[in-house]
C-alpha cells in the first residue's frame, strides 16, 4: 500500500470531483424537463405521438451510453450542415456533447419512471378533482404532478445513482473527470489499486448522500404523515 | 452500404465476428456473476452479523462505484495481481493475461452485485413454510436449496434477471477501453480508418438494438416456461 501516492492523489480527484458533479446537475436538470415532457408525450392518445416518445426510449434505453455519446461526439461533427450552423459552437465541446448525450439517456429512463407514476395515480383522485369543478389545467398541475413525483422518487433515486456512475464515460471524451484523472494517475504511477480506493471512496460517499437525501424527501413527502 | 461487405473491402465479417464476441463476453460475464451470486448470497442472508457484513460490503461498492472504474482498475491492476500470486508459488516471469478474460471478469463482478441482489429478494419472497415443511420432512440444507428453494427462486428471479442481462450487455461496450474487438471497439477502428464514425456508431447502435431485442423474446420464452403451473 503506497499512503502517499493515496494522500497527494486525493486532492486532485477531489478537484475532478467538481467537474462530475457539474455533469450530473447539468444533465439531471435537463433530464428531468425532457423525461416530463416525454411521460406525457407517452400518455397522449395519439398513437403517432404515442409511438413517438416509446421509440424515443426504446432506443435510448436500448443501447449503450458509450455508443449515444461517441454517436453525438464523434458522429454528428460529420454532418457538413451542423458544422456550418451556430450548434457547432456547442457541439465541438466535449463537454456540452457529454451533457446532450447523458441528458437524452436520463430523459429516456427518467420518462418511463414518470410514465409509470402517471398511470398508478388512482382514476378516483382526478375524478374527486374534476367533481370539485377544478379545470383540467389545475388538476394536472396542482394534483397529478405532485403525486407523481412522489411516487416516483425511489425510482427516481436510483436513476441519480445510476447516472452519477454514467458520468464516468464523460472521460472517454478527453473530458476530465473524476474516473478521467483516476484513469490518468493510474496509467502515470501504474498503482491501480490506492487510487481505485480513493476514488472509488469518493464515489461511494456521493452515493451515500444521494441515497440518504432521497429517503429524506421520500419521507417528507410520505402519505400517511 | 459497400461500407458493410463481407471480405476484405468491407467491415461486415469483422462487425459479424465482433458481435459474437460481445455475445461471447456477455455470456461469460453473466456465468461470472452467477458464481459470485451463489457466494455472496448465502452471505448476505446469513445469519452471522460478520458475514452479512462482507456480503454488504460487496454489493455496496460495486453497485455505487462506476463500472468504467471497475474496468480501469482490472485492467491496470490484473496481471500484477496474479504476477504476486504466482511470485508465492516461485514464478517471476511476465504474465499477460488476456483482456477477454479481464473483460469479462470485470463485467462479471459487476453483474454478480446485481444478481446477488436479485437472488436475495427472490429467495426472501418465498413462503418461510416452504423451508419448514423441508425441515419437518428431515430434508437436509443441501437437498433442500437445489430440490426446493432452487426451482421457485427461479421463477421468481426470471424478470428481474433479465434486467441484469441487459445491463450486463450494455456494460460490455465499455471493455472496448482495453482493446478487446468487440462492437464498439469495432466500430471505433471502422470509425477511424474510414473516417465515417457516424454510419459505424449508428450501426453499432443498430447491432445493440438487435441484441437486446433478440434476448427479450427468448427470456420472455423462459419466462413461461418457468411459470408453468401458476
Amino acid at each position: 500500500m503506497d499512503f502517499d501516492l493515496m494522500f497527494t492523489s486525493f486532492p486532485k480527484l477531489l478537484g475532478a470531483t467538481v467537474v462530475t458533479l457539474k455533469l450530473l446537475s447539468a444533465s439531471l436538470f435537463f433530464g428531468l424537463i425532457i423525461g416530463l415532457l416525454f411521460a406525457i408525450l407517452r400518455l397522449n392518445k395519439n398513437i403517432f405521438i404515442n409511438k413517438f416518445a416509446y421509440g424515443y426510449s426504446y432506443l435510448f434505453r436500448g443501447t449503450p451510453l458509450l455508443v449515444q455519446i461517441f454517436i453525438i461526439y464523434f458522429g454528428l461533427g460529420q454532418i457538413e450542415y451542423l458544422r456550418s450552423s451556430f450548434l457547432w459552437v456547442i457541439l465541438k465541446e466535449p463537454y456540452w456533447c457529454a451533457i446532450i448525450a447523458f441528458t437524452l439517456n436520463t430523459g429516456a429512463y427518467t420518462s418511463e419512471i414518470l410514465r409509470s407514476a402517471f398511470q398508478t395515480i388512482k382514476p378516483g383522485i382526478i375524478e374527486a378533482g374534476k367533481s370539485l369543478g377544478i379545470s383540467n389545467k389545475i388538476i394536472f398541475y396542482k394534483i397529478q404532478i405532485p403525486i407523481a413525483i412522489r411516487q416516483s422518487l425511489p425510482a427516481y433515486g436510483n436513476e441519480i445513482i445510476l447516472m452519477m456512475k454514467g458520468t464516468s464515460l464523460a472521460s472517454t471524451v478527453t473530458l476530465m473527470d473524476l474516473t478521467g484523472v483516476a484513469k490518468y494517475i493510474i496509467s502515470t504511477t501504474f498503482k491501480p489499486i490506492e487510487v481505485f480506493i480513493v476514488a472509488g471512496g469518493i464515489y461511494l460517499f456521493m452515493t451515500f448522500i444521494i441515497h440518504n437525501f432521497i429517503k429524506y424527501l421520500e419521507k417528507k413527502y410520505s402519505f400517511s404523515q | 452500404m459497400e461500407l458493410l461487405a463481407f471480405g476484405k473491402t468491407g467491415w461486415g465479417d469483422e462487425l459479424f465476428y465482433a458481435t459474437l464476441m460481445t455475445i461471447a463476453v456477455s455470456v461469460t460475464a453473466m456465468f461470472i456473476g452467477f458464481f459470485f451470486a451463489l457466494i455472496f448470497t448465502p452471505l448476505k442472508l446469513s445469519k452471522f452479523k460478520s458475514l452479512n457484513i462482507i456480503g454488504n460490503f460487496y454489493t455496496t461498492v460495486i453497485r455505487g462505484v462506476p463500472e468504467l472504474l471497475v474496468i480501469y482498475l482490472f485492467f491496470f491492476g490484473g496481471s500484477g495481481a496474479i504476477m504476486y500470486v504466482a511470485s508465492i508459488f516461485g514464478y517471476f516471469e511476465y504474465i499477460e493475461i488476456n483482456a477477454f478474460i479481464t473483460g469479462s471478469m470485470a463485467i462479471g463482478i459487476i453483474s454478480g452485485a446485481y444478481s446477488t441482489e436479485v437472488f436475495r429478494g427472490a429467495i426472501q419472497s418465498i413462503d418461510k413454510g416452504q423451508f419448514e415443511a423441508a425441515k419437518v420432512l428431515g430434508i437436509n440444507k443441501f437437498t433442500q436449496f437445489y430440490k426446493i428453494i432452487l426451482p421457485q427462486m427461479l421463477r421468481l428471479a426470471i424478470p428481474n434477471l433479465s434486467n441484469v442481462w441487459q445491463i450486463t450487455l450494455k456494460d460490455t461496450s465499455l471493455i472496448s477501453v482495453t482493446g478487446l474487438v468487440e462492437i464498439m471497439r469495432q466500430s471505433y477502428i471502422a470509425a477511424g480508418s474510414t473516417r465515417d464514425p457516424l454510419f459505424f456508431y449508428c450501426f453499432a447502435a443498430i447491432l445493440y438494438l438487435m441484441l437486446t431485442y433478440i434476448s427479450m423474446k427468448i427470456i420472455n420464452r423462459l419466462e413461461i416456461k418457468y411459470s408453468r403451473g401458476y
